[in-house]
């Protein structure tokens, strides 16, 4: 496909070291104790490094609208499946119906 | 054979041209990668439930981890992703030596990164910790030690499953470094070099998020 932008070895290297610089900082968070915002933080860099991963070394970002709604789609329902999940399984102790069988 | 011979032959005959078929493989490979993303999604979405539920155990079991060896293999398994990424570069430029170096490359960084989770799940063994008659756990806090089991079953069946998608891997890499040495592929077709790297990738991506929520986010949590 000549004349489609591509990505460089350059811009490969600066993925690769950002990701190892990533890799050090959320090493380097997980030896505070942040309570609940250990996992938050550790997610957060993980996401950064998983778009790193998808845009650059996968190409996403320089790959066709269909697949890029793929993705987007599958992220999308992912959320739905651990949001929706997470709502019942946190607000069960909510519930003020009479349990029949107790 | 010239340019234009190789490239009729390497078209198949329900694609319009090259460009096409490459489209429709890449669109494919995507697919197969989300119904993974659907897969490995089921499993961080069940090991986030437990941890919410067994909060305890889960400190415990995750602070048994070795997060040094942990960080190790995330580190080869970014190098492999920077050498695969170097390959399939290089493979559309048509380079067949330097295609064949970071593939060799890139099959060498996952079998380092398999041959540290065998240490890991040695250590594991010696330790008792793998669920089974043999589990043992020492334990100091407010939780029932079945609760570490049900730890270390997903750590497990999560590793695992990743394990065995880097197994896959090396298999695809001797297929495509033996299809390189043939000269199978040109900057004209290389889509094979490609879609595998795809695949390399995810698996990277799913390590990404496997390291953080099993070794560090418990790390200094008081169980």
């Amino acid at each position: 496909m000549a004349g489609h932008a591509h990505p460089t070895v350059k811009t490969f290297v600066a993925v690769w070291a950002a990701l190892l610089v990533l890799t050090a900082l959320t090493v380097g968070v997980a030896t505070l104790n942040l309570g609940p915002f250990n996992p938050i933080v550790a997610l957060a860099i993980a996401t950064t490094k998983a778009l790193l991963v998808l845009l650059f070394f996968m190409e996403l970002r320089y790959s066709t609208a269909l697949t890029k709604i793929s993705v987007v789609a599958a992220v999308f329902f992912l959320m739905l499946l651990v949001g929706l999940t997470l709502s019942d399984y946190l607000t069960r102790g909510w519930s003020s119906y009479i349990n029949p069988f107790r | 054979m010239p340019d234009s011979e190789l490239a009729v032959h390497n078209l198949k005959h329900h694609f319009a041209d090259l460009e096409q078929q490459k489209a429709t493989s890449t669109f494919g490979m995507w697919i197969f990668l989300v119904t993974e993303i659907m897969f490995f999604g089921g499993a961080f979405a069940t090991y986030l439930i437990y941890r919410l539920s067994y909060y305890n155990a889960w400190v415990a079991g995750s602070q048994t981890m070795e997060i040094e060896l942990g960080a190790v293999n995330t580190v080869v398994l970014i190098c492999s992703s920077l050498t695969m990424v170097m390959s399939v570069h290089f493979a559309k430029l048509g380079n067949r030596k330097l295609t064949a170096i970071f593939l060799l490359l890139t099959l060498l960084l996952g079998f380092g990164f398999l041959g540290i989770k065998a240490v890991e799940y040695h250590g594991h063994w010696v330790h008792h910790e793998v669920p089974g008659p043999n589990f043992h756990f020492e334990h100091q806090g407010n939780y029932d030690p079945r609760q570490v089991m049900i730890f270390f079953s997903l750590y497990f069946a999560m590793t695992g499953m990743h394990a065995l998608h880097m197994v896959i891997g090396a298999g695809l890499l001797t297929w495509l470094l033996i299809a390189n040495a043939r000269g199978r592929f040109t900057p004209e077709y290389n889509s094979p070099v490609e879609m595998v790297g795809l695949y390399w990738h995810f698996v990277d991506l799913v390590w990404i998020y496997l390291f953080p929520l099993l070794y560090l986010i418990s790390h200094h949590h008081n169980g």
